[in-house]
């Protein structure tokens, strides 16, 4: 199936990309299992996706966690902690 | 209720006179606006430029505006906040709460700052003498935000 995925913010710079359309393989049907699948890139994804690092994820435009459901179309984002206001 | 964001500067006197115009049952406004400090975390701050999730962003202000039409006796509530390259004095965010009394307005335009600072997805690139960084998240913004979980 096919996501969207996109990074913001200082992620969107260590990874150097901003949004991309991704094909995942069978089995990928969580935030945490596409965060996984994502690290396993390889370079710089392990860092910028690691456990370690405090990052937000939105599902759909909506505030998601680990165990969010992502379906085909969805649209994933990964950010820092926002800094707004 | 309205949200905007903008790169645009905003006139805190102008959208208060639309938004009260022929209104009789407003009794009483509170404001908020943030702007943009020439220091932070001992460095001084050249620009700082503000980025967003489009479409998201705006989903979360007006999820955070209708919380606090649900939570308190209010009439309306404008938010705007602002993107892109910003200096030192620059205005920000601009909070604006109507109500037939004080109390509300006053505790509604504070709640929705709480919660935009900690839900709303922005984020803060400073440039500064020592160089461009982002801004990082401050635990007593998580901390104001709770503050509201455990009045309710």
């Amino acid at each position: 199936m096919s996501v969207k995925i996109l990074f913001f913010a200082g992620l969107r710079e260590q990874l150097g990309t901003g949004a991309e359309q991704i094909e995942l393989p069978p089995g990928i049907s969580t935030v945490a299992a596409l965060r996984a699948h994502l690290m396993a890139r390889g370079g710089e994804w392990p860092t910028a996706l690691g456990a370690q690092r405090a990052l937000r994820v939105a599902v759909n435009q909506d505030m998601a966690q680990a165990t969010t459901p992502v379906k085909a179309g969805d649209e994933v984002a990964f950010f820092p902690p926002v800094t707004g206001g | 209720m309205s949200v905007r964001v903008q790169q645009a500067d905003f006139d805190l006197g102008a959208e208060i006179a639309a938004l009260r115009a022929g209104n009789p049952k407003i009794g009483a406004i509170a404001s908020f606006i943030g702007l943009v400090r020439d220091t932070n975390d001992g460095d001084s701050v050249a620009t700082m430029t503000l980025e967003h999730y489009p479409g998201m962003t705006e989903k979360a202000l007006e999820a955070i505006v209708d919380k606090a039409l649900a939570r308190w006796d209010i009439l309306d509530a404008l938010v705007v906040h602002r993107v892109g390259e910003l200096r030192p004095t620059d205005q920000i965010v601009m909070v604006v709460v109507t109500s037939a009394h004080r109390g509300e307005a006053f505790a509604a335009c504070e709640f929705i700052m709480d919660y935009l600072k900690t839900e709303a997805p922005f984020w803060k690139k400073e440039q500064t003498g020592q160089g461009e960084r982002w801004v990082g998240a401050r635990a007593s913004d998580d901390d104001a935000a709770a503050r509201w979980k455990q009045e309710s």
